[in-house]
């Protein structure tokens, strides 16, 4: 018999893209990663609490600093874009906007990294 | 198929609530709040690099009662999701299942949340020098 269906519903009947396994494995990765890296982030910003804006660029200007917090950034930004990806899939049933979810997702994210890590380093790098 | 009278799946209204149940919840809503936190960091990094001017802005913004219970809220989301992640990590590896250690370690969370979100407030009052 004819195949009857279009080639875009026979994508579609494929089901999942079988990368849930490797969303599942990075996701506990850049967890285990954010443990560290949140305790150094939490143990600064107590220790600096209530310090002006060239005490602040002093510290973030170290450059063990500045490195800690851009694996900070790009490592949370990365667990947090996972996280946000599966309440999407749980919550958002309509299709087109399940899509549109996604790509917003994606974009903010890219935004957030690279607005933060250009700030870093540019106080780094800055005179 | 009929549709009539037929059993439904359970959902979540029919359970009891108990402390795994939160903090599973909790898990969910602490990330996101927390995704929030993200956004928020990212202003302040931005404000740094701007310059001292705007940056005593974003400051103040902070230092305001509602800017203070806003991150009083992110740092208690923190500490949560981080015990309950950590505790998932623990499942992960098939820990943490008998019912009562999963209660207990559920409990357990808050405990630890509550107390950690104290301290480092505490500690940060104590650095400015307020207590």
């Amino acid at each position: 018999m004819a195949d009857m269906k279009t080639p875009l519903a026979k994508v579609r009947g494929l089901g999942s893209a079988k990368d849930g396994t490797h969303h599942w494995l990075v996701h506990r990765i850049t967890a285990i990663a954010n443990i560290p890296l949140i305790l150094f982030v939490v143990v600064s910003f107590v220790g600096n609490a209530g310090k002006g804006h060239a005490e602040w660029v002093a510290w973030l200007k170290q450059p063990i600093v500045s490195v800690l917090m851009i694996l900070f950034i790009a490592n949370m930004v990365h667990h947090m874009r996972l996280g946000l990806q599966v309440l999407i899939e749980d919550y958002v049933h309509d299709h087109g906007l399940k899509f549109a979810s996604m790509i917003a997702l994606t974009f903010a994210s890219v935004l957030i990294a690279v607005l933060s890590i250009f700030s870093i380093l540019r106080i780094a790098f800055g005179g | 198929m009929s549709k009539g009278n037929r059993p439904l799946s359970p959902h979540l209204q029919v359970y009891r609530w108990g402390a795994h149940m939160a903090v599973s919840i909790l898990h969910r809503a602490t990330g996101s709040a927390l995704a929030v936190g993200a956004v928020l960091l990212t202003w302040w990094l931005v404000a740094l690099a701007t310059g001292h001017e705007y940056f005593a802005t974003v400051q103040g913004y902070a230092d305001s009662l509602i800017g203070r219970l806003v991150l009083f809220g992110i740092t208690f989301a923190l500490m949560q999701h981080l015990a309950s992640g950590v505790r998932h990590l623990f499942m992960d590896m098939g820990r943490l299942y008998d019912l009562k250690v999963n209660t207990l370690s559920a409990q357990m969370t808050f405990v630890f949340s509550i107390l950690a979100t104290i301290g480092v407030w505490y500690a940060g009052y104590k650095v400015m020098g307020v207590l």
